[in-house]
């Protein structure tokens, strides 16, 4: 029996222009069905990789197949199989929705006779069959995304790759977009870069964390919690005196510590956070300790880290590993235009 | 080339749809009617040798020079600008199909504004009676040579709309190549220096590319191969260079 290659595969890619590394050595896989989130800070190679993913710009080196598919190699197969929205989902001003979506069905070689029942499911998917009559450049923004994710699906390709889809969106269309592409799990494989992190984590399976044309980190974002942040923090709300809290959490778990606590209130209550970096539910234990060594607690929670703090931590992680030799050769530097002088 | 044929019915459209298009027609048009009431006028005062065919295509460098960067300033800029070239070259269509599209759409309008001007032959036949008006040698080739020479002008003009993202811009570039190659090779045929010894070479070239020299041949009835194949090769040599031009800021985009 044989196996089913994944969607898509990324191994060693490296794009490099005017002379900047761009993309710089990234590997990775994708497996048929799963929606994949690009992160990324500005500049980090996103868009790069997603070109080169769907043929339109060559890599420098490195080897990336979309369902086994080489792109080098056969970069028209690959435009069969793929679905793209490019960042800021550029689309011709002067045609009208139904035109636009007939145009594209045709050059994705969507058989004639198919076309038009296939529009028509699109349009209803994406909402768009009340303005399928309207001209592109007089719809508002909502609209013209549902119509740039509306062309990436119209095809059926297997890989549907979508940059930033959700980027100038209010919160009510950013809702009916995450849905849009939340439909499409275990049908195609989709990939998207958004800067907005919360989305990310309610619509993909996994993350993909870039920065300055590496992946700095990838896994769900559970996992990546654990992996980048590699603690749990508790806040809690808490009269008396700390010096018992401190002897009373250690019984909890050893490296339970105090990081930081506030002023009491009026009524006594100050905020106190604790950190461990045991991952295991701790919070019935901790209250009960509490309020045995006679103190009053108003208030526990355990904090959960958001994908942005895993963002942060793994982005600052990325730049202090490529500072740390920049930095240790400007010692070297330093150290030997000191020597010389003296 | 299995996408073609949806691409240019595509850019035919968007032509038909663009103000651009309906400026560039009505200022052809209206010029065109101006200069052929002006030879009747000419005509009616005093008889001339010539046939009135003969002297219509004289004047057809300046609605060449204007009206081909009109049609074609916007084909390929207008894509990179607003960023649908990556939308386009990333679905199976290859890169010469989309410029070969864009060149295709772009003539057969240029032809069918010239092809319009016809009806004022037959007007003046209708309304003369006299068959003589209607010379249809010079006429033949008169527009023979507008459609051969149209050709190498509007793939020109898409070489030029392939040079940068600014529809302006391409249209500037636009008209000065083909001011340099229509106005220029007139301006330098006449020049005596070009006859001395050292630029002979040079003389011969020009002599080859003379464009106006073509169109009297052409409306005199001669059909000269190399004429034919100067436009030809020109229209190749135009075109691939469009297509290398795209392919290149692809890469470095």
């Amino acid at each position: 029996m044989t196996e089913t290659p994944p969607a898509i595969e990324v191994s060693h890619l490296v794009k490099a222009y005017g002379g900047v590394t761009a993309v710089n050595d990234i590997s990775f896989s994708v497996a048929q069905g799963e929606i994949v989130g690009f992160l990324g800070p500005n500049g980090a190679g996103k868009s790069t990789t997603m070109r080169i993913l769907t043929g339109y710009l060559p890599a420098t080196s490195g080897s990336v197949k979309i369902c086994g598919v080489p792109v080098a190699s056969q970069p028209d197969e690959i435009k069969r199989r793929i679905g793209y929205m490019p960042e800021n989902n550029p689309l011709p001003e002067d045609m009208r929705v139904s035109e636009y979506m007939y145009f594209r069905g045709r050059l994705k070689e969507v058989p004639r006779r198919k076309l038009g029942p296939r529009i028509d499911e699109v349009l209803e998917l994406c909402d768009l069959k009340r303005v399928r009559h309207k001209i592109i450049g007089q719809l508002s923004k909502g609209f013209r995304q549902r119509v740039g994710i509306a062309e990436a699906i119209l095809a059926e390709p297997p890989v549907i790759i979508m940059d930033e889809p959700t980027i100038g969106l209010d919160p009510h269309q950013i809702l009916i977009v995450r849905d849009l592409i939340a439909s499409l799990r275990g049908r195609m494989t989709v990939i998207i870069s958004s800067h907005i992190l919360p989305e990310i984590e309610m619509t993909c399976d996994r993350v993909l964390i870039i920065n300055q044309g590496r992946v700095v980190a990838q896994g769900t974002p559970a996992d990546l919690r654990r992996e980048i942040l590699g603690h749990s923090t508790y806040k809690l709300e808490v009269a008396g005196a700390v010096e018992m809290l401190e002897h009373s959490i250690l019984g909890v778990d050893s490296d339970l510590r105090v990081t930081e606590q506030a002023e009491p209130d009026a009524s006594g209550f100050r905020r106190v956070t604790l950190t461990t970096g045991c991952n295991d539910e701790l919070g019935e234990k901790l209250f009960t300790n509490i309020v045995a060594a006679g103190l009053r607690v108003r208030a526990l929670t355990r904090k959960q880290p958001t994908l942005e703090d895993v963002f942060l931590a793994a982005t600052r992680r990325s730049w202090d590993a490529v500072a740390a030799p920049t930095a240790r050769s400007g010692d070297g530097i330093k150290a030997k235009g000191a020597g010389a002088g003296s | 080339m299995k996408h073609f044929p949806t691409l240019l019915s595509h850019e035919i459209r968007m032509l038909l749809v663009s103000p651009a298009t309906y400026v560039a027609a009505t200022l052809f048009l209206a010029f065109m009617g101006l200069v052929f009431t002006k030879i009747l006028e000419m005509y009616s005062g005093v008889p001339q040798e010539t046939s009135p065919a003969n002297v219509f295509f004289q004047l057809f460098w300046l609605p060449a020079c204007v009206m081909v960067p009109l049609l074609t300033m916007k084909c390929l800029a207008e894509e990179r600008r607003l960023g649908t070239i990556e939308t386009l070259l990333t679905t199976p269509v290859t890169t010469t199909e989309v410029v070969l599209a864009k060149f295709g759409a772009a003539y057969l309008l240029y032809a069918a504004l010239w092809a319009s001007t016809g009806g004022f032959f037959y007007i003046l036949k209708k309304f003369s009676g006299d068959a003589r008006f209607l010379d249809s040698g010079p006429l033949f080739g008169g527009f023979l040579f507008i459609a051969i020479s149209g050709l190498f002008f509007v793939a020109i003009g898409v070489f030029a709309s392939s040079l940068t993202r600014n529809q302006s811009v391409a249209a500037i570039i636009s008209l000065v190549m083909l001011g340099t190659l229509i106005i220029g090779g007139n301006a330098l045929a006449d020049s005596p220096w070009l006859g001395q010894g050292q630029f002979q070479p040079a003389k011969s070239v020009i002599d080859y590319a003379h464009v106006f020299a073509h169109r009297d041949d052409f409306t005199r009835g001669v059909i000269d191969t190399r004429h034919v194949l100067f436009y030809a090769s020109g229209t190749v040599l135009a075109l691939i260079f469009s297509i290398l031009s795209v392919e290149t800021k692809l890469l470095h985009s």
